[in-house]
């Protein structure tokens, strides 16, 4: 067995949720979604034994194209993130109703397939292939079962599409350049090999830097981000916030920094910069938002800054940071979208202005969002704060000062989400009646919450696993 | 064994959390209270037996969990010392803890959601053990975010009120500002010296070389940082006063007698960087001498009793500081312990003052409560002789020993410090003469259900009326059983000790006279004379200045948090919608070429012939040309 049966599990559970019918799509997209983390996890266990799970097999001959997955530990780490987060998004949605369920239920299967593709693929233009596929469900999710103003939306999303589509495009570029001097293959570890002048690595960096940059985002070219995931359904937020944001970052450590070494240590402090930047652009934005999920983008865009700084800074311990800090994130993100889409199902409004009063009727909701606050604010004993904590030390070693700055993150940080916290859940009883989490929802909070405890004491398993794959990366990029 | 016991002593106060989280509701208040109470006292029990062994044997307790964290030249696990320093800290918060449990069960009896007063207060003593025993900075640190979180759910206790949460949120943010500065301080700390670890690191730091070096006095000024967080002092204070929101047993509790001593714990702890820093330890005499002036002052004017008590804690805690800048830790961490004793009890007093009262805290409208409320009276009283610092109650010794040391280094901070201390004996009797002296002022409806607490509220005051009066017997002057128990911890000779002369007793007299100076200002002006502090719009002057606290909190409001306000909304309408724009912009420019393009597919013949025979002649002219 190798990974391309998770690959194979959610495509086929794609048309078979499709052709399912509205009824049963959704629980059969849980079925298939669950049976590829099933199968993620037999994976890793077979990984973990050393076996190999690696797949390489010729796809096309002109031009050359590999159907190459290659599973590491970080790459196991990211399939697994998505394989956790897929069951759950799919469970969280089950208060809602949705119009053209399969169809819904099916993108969103097809929607995982394409970002595991991602995170597996070995070769440049499979990878390439996965990651534009990737956008295409998206792209339908949010624009036929969005919200708010139909006009709105269709501005906003296909901004989002076209956006992100032309960033890659330089990508695919940067791709065909490397190609031809490869001998004409695009796999990763023939690229790896290549030695190019400065010049050429300085172009190639800025190509993948544009694709990456949209994707993440970093600022400045967030400006698609808080619109989309104000408008999406939450589902999609949650697969945007979730997951997807995570194929950028993955990627930079990936393919940016070991395909452009020397340019990547060249403006390593441009970049570490430009990620602080956006975690104290994206907290203070985050202050005086209206919309909850508004906010919530707002707050993405600070911790991927740090996640993104902490990649660049080329260190064991900024890349190791930034993986776990992207597993926790992709669980307290997905966390607290769903807690704004609870209220939303009760009160039918997303303005905070509206909001409050909601503790004294619902005790046990309070709870597991004030622990989701409190993860997102990286408390200790939380997964997130083992990742924050090793991305600043990382950045501390570089220079003091970007801790120091980045560390504002924990000060403003606690700032904007206690300030939401409060107005969102406390202060008078709230006059609209809000019935407390049914169980249903008590079962994605209970997961999401389990998840960022168990690995806020014990996130050894993760390290282990990523660890040894993060040193072969470092020597590929500390070669010359 | 020791893992077990160690084990126990955590894992109690989190398993009541867990039952009162979970069944709390269903358990009923006086089962829930009691095992909140009964947690905490098992941890009492095993810090009990903890501190007997420590005793015998003279040898700290090492144990090791299992690997936390992984960072490449750091190994942080999460692991446990139980040695002089931890164990002692663990005595007086799990015993005062237990107390101050028990009193709750009483005080918060008419609260629907007592159950959840009570898990939060096991929580607060789960985080609290925590970081008293970790045996490294990081695991401190889960315990100070830790307990960070307790006191924020409990000042925000009452969540209806949104100027109670304002206060939960202010405490939360403001210890932050503090967290960070540790965080920095510790990022420094394990490059230099590649641990985390206690006992590691006072190796690591007693071989190094160039000791006051820079960067291990940034690290040192760092921590102070955190501490000031933590302990509120200047320029981090001003959450503590507002904490006074919570209920008051957690104003005793956390706001008084432990959390806020965390920051001396850590400090103490770290006695062997803080050695070697010394510029950095004048920074904590002058930050401490100069917060236990301005929380004086300020006390002086208070007319809520809650918040008169907040500012002799600043004050007390700045004292402690002055103590810790001088290098004096066990002194110090003896004015923590008797601190703890009277203090705790003057805030369970006030309690029962408040609860006597329904609620009211403003000593306008109290006075006369001595007859009604003996017990309470009596032991306030005996916590406010030792705060003052009356011969032979526990807060003579140690105030005696931070300003003795005081003199011994400095002259100024010795009289800035003996200042504050003659105001604490005044704004103390004041508190006392305004409430339990003269006539009854508040309404009458009050008067007539004036009543003496309960038992469970009377007897921890009574205890603690007891350490407070006999606390300092634990470190008597020449003949201190605390300075030699917590000698391993300090790399200085033991000898260093005073030695009782004339100079000793000398200012010993002078502290004295100082105090009952205090006291009899006092009572000429609220008993003799009978004043009664003004209503607040009659406030004026130097007096309307203190009772708004200098306007430290209008200052940073206008100097931090509403240009940050400010920030936001600019960043949020003018630069996002900026940015935006040149995104769609650059979409409408490709959009315009294409539609200018667009024109020359015209369908014009006569277009199309000329552009061909213009581009002929150009390709033409270019090859005559560049031969």
């Amino acid at each position: 067995m190798n990974v391309s049966t998770i690959l194979i599990i959610l495509l086929i559970g794609a048309f078979a949720t499709y052709f399912s019918g509205d009824k049963l799509s959704s629980k059969v997209a849980l079925l298939f979604s669950l049976a590829a983390l099933g199968c993620s996890i037999l994976l890793l266990n077979n990984y973990n034994a050393g076996e190999n799970i690696s797949l390489i097999t010729s796809w096309i001959n002109q031009p050359k194209i590999s159907f190459a997955l290659n599973a590491d530990g970080l790459a196991m780490a990211m399939v697994l993130l998505t394989a956790a987060l897929t069951p759950i998004i799919i469970f969280s949605s089950f208060g809602n109703e949705y119009k053209n369920a399969k169809a819904f239920y099916g993108l969103i299967l097809f929607m995982a397939f394409a970002m595991t593709g991602t995170f597996l693929a070995s070769d440049g233009l499979l990878y390439y292939i996965f990651w534009e596929l990737a956008l295409v469900p998206i792209y339908f999710i949010a624009l036929i079962w969005g919200n708010g103003d139909a006009e709105e939306r269709r501005k906003a999303v296909v901004k989002f599409f076209i956006y992100t589509l032309a960033g890659s495009l330089f990508m695919l570029t940067a791709f065909i350049y490397l190609s031809q001097k490869a001998n004409g293959s695009f796999l990763i570890e023939d690229l790896y090999k290549l030695n190019l002048s400065a010049c050429e690595q300085f172009w190639i960096f800025l190509a993948f830097f544009l694709a990456y940059a949209i994707k993440i985002p970093l600022i400045p070219f967030h400006t698609w981000q808080a619109n989309v995931y104000q408008k999406a359904p939450t589902v999609g937020t949650m697969l945007l916030s979730g997951i997807m944001l995570k194929m950028g970052l993955y990627s930079v450590i990936r393919w940016q920094l070991p395909l452009a070494p020397i340019a990547a240590k060249e403006y390593m402090y441009v970049f570490i910069a430009l990620g602080i930047a956006g975690v104290i652009y994206g907290s203070i934005v985050a202050l005086r938002q209206n919309d909850l999920k508004k906010l919530l983008a707002y707050s993405s865009l600070a911790h991927v800054g740090l996640i993104a700084a902490g990649s660049y800074t080329l260190t064991l311990d900024g890349l190791r940071g930034a993986v776990l800090q992207m597993i926790a994130h992709g669980f307290v993100v997905v966390g607290l979208f769903f807690a704004a889409e609870v209220i939303f199902r009760r009160f039918e409004t997303r303005e905070i202005a509206e909001m409050g009063g909601i503790r004294t009727q619902s005790p046990k909701f309070t709870s597991m969002f004030l622990i989701l606050v409190l993860a997102s604010v990286a408390l200790p004993s939380t997964f997130n704060f083992v990742g924050e904590f090793t991305v600043l030390y990382s950045l501390s070693q570089i220079n003091i000062w970007f801790a120091v700055l980045g560390g504002t993150t924990i000060i403003l940080g606690a700032y904007y989400m206690l300030r939401m916290f409060q107005h969102v859940m406390l202060g008078e009883t709230n006059s609209k009646t809000f019935a407390d989490v049914s169980l249903n929802e008590g079962i994605s909070f209970a997961v999401i919450i389990a998840v960022l405890l168990f690995f806020g004491f014990y996130p050894k398993p993760i390290t282990d696993l990523i660890t040894p794959s993060l040193e072969t990366i470092l020597q590929v990029i500390n070669k010359n | 064994m020791d893992t077990n016991l160690a084990l126990i002593l955590v894992l109690t106060p989190l398993l009541g959390f867990l039952v009162n989280v979970f069944f709390g509701k269903s358990l009923g208040k006086t089962v829930s209270g009691a095992i909140g109470t009964i947690a905490v006292a098992i941890s009492f029990v095993v810090s009990l037996l903890l501190f007997n062994q420590i005793t015998s044997t003279g040898k700290g307790i090492q144990v090791t969990l299992f690997d936390w964290i992984q960072i490449s030249n750091l190994k942080i696990n999460l692991g446990f010392l139980l040695d002089q320093l931890s164990v002692l800290w663990l005595l007086f918060v799990t015993g005062i803890g237990s107390l101050i449990h028990l009193y709750s069960i009483s005080y918060m009896h008419d609260d629907e959601n007592m159950h959840k007063f009570f898990a939060y207060l096991n929580l607060f003593i789960f985080f609290m053990i925590t970081l008293v025993i970790g045996s490294n900075l990081l695991v401190l640190f889960i315990g100070w975010e830790g307990v960070g979180l307790c006191s924020y759910l409990l000042i925000g206790f009452w969540h209806k009120n949104q100027n109670y949460n304002d206060a939960a949120k202010k405490a939360f943010i403001m210890n932050r500002i503090g967290d960070l500065g540790l965080l920095i301080g510790m990022f420094i700390i394990g490059s230099m010296f590649s641990t985390l670890d206690y006992a590691t690191l006072q190796t690591a730091v007693a071989g190094a070389s160039d000791l006051n070096s820079p960067l291990l006095s940034l690290a040192a000024l760092c921590l102070f940082i955190g501490a000031c967080g933590k302990s509120a002092q200047i320029p981090l204070y001003t959450w503590l006063p507002d904490a006074m929101a919570g209920p008051t047993p957690v104003s005793a509790l956390i706001h008084a007698a432990t959390m806020v001593t965390a920051g001396i714990f850590m400090v103490t702890r770290l006695n062997f960087v803080f050695d070697a820093a010394h510029d950095v330890q004048n920074v904590i005499a002058i930050i401490g001498g100069i917060t236990s002036l301005v929380a004086a002052t300020i006390g002086l004017v208070q007319t809520d009793i809650k918040k008169v008590l907040a500012y002799s804690t600043v004050s007390q805690l700045g004292l402690m500081f002055l103590a810790l800048g001088f290098g004096a830790y066990e002194v110090a961490v003896f004015h923590v312990i008797t601190h703890a004793f009277f203090k705790a009890c003057l805030f369970l007093g006030s309690g029962s003052v408040i609860h006597g009262l329904h609620g009211e805290q403003d000593m306008r409208k109290m006075g006369g409560l001595r007859k009604a409320m003996p017990i309470t009276f009596w032991t306030m009283l005996i916590s406010s002789l030792a705060i003052s610092g009356v011969p032979f109650f526990s807060g003579f010794f140690s105030k005696d020993e931070i300003l003795m040391t005081a003199f011994h280094h400095n002259i100024s901070l010795y009289v800035v410090g003996s200042i504050a201390s003659i105001m604490t004996a005044f704004y103390m009797f004041r508190l006392m003469f305004l409430t339990f002296f003269k006539e009854f002022r508040g309404t009458e409806e009050q008067k007539h259900h004036l009543h003496e607490s309960g038992s469970l509220i009377t007897i921890p005051l009574i205890i603690l009326a007891i350490l407070a009066t006999f606390g300092g017997l634990i470190s008597l002057p020449g003949n201190s059983w605390l300075n030699e128990y917590l000698a391993p911890l300090f790399s200085k000779a033991a000898g260093e000790e005073h030695h009782l002369g004339t100079t000793e007793y000398t200012l010993m007299g002078v502290a004295v006279l100082g105090g009952i100076l205090g006291i009899l200002i006092a009572y000429i002006k609220y008993f003799k004379q009978d004043n009664v502090p003004e209503s607040d719009e009659n406030i004026t002057g130097l007096s309307k200045v203190l009772y708004n606290k200098y306007y430290v909190d209008e200052a940073y409001d206008a100097v931090f948090v509403q240009p940050i306000n400010s920030l936001s909304k600019f960043f949020r309408d003018y630069i996002e919608t900026g940015l935006s724009a040149l995104v769609f912009g650059l979409g409408k420019v490709t959009n315009e070429i294409a539609f200018q393009g667009k024109k020359l597919q015209s369908g014009s013949i006569g277009l199309y012939l000329f552009v061909f025979v213009l581009g002929m002649c150009a390709i033409i002219s270019y090859i005559f040309l560049a031969q």
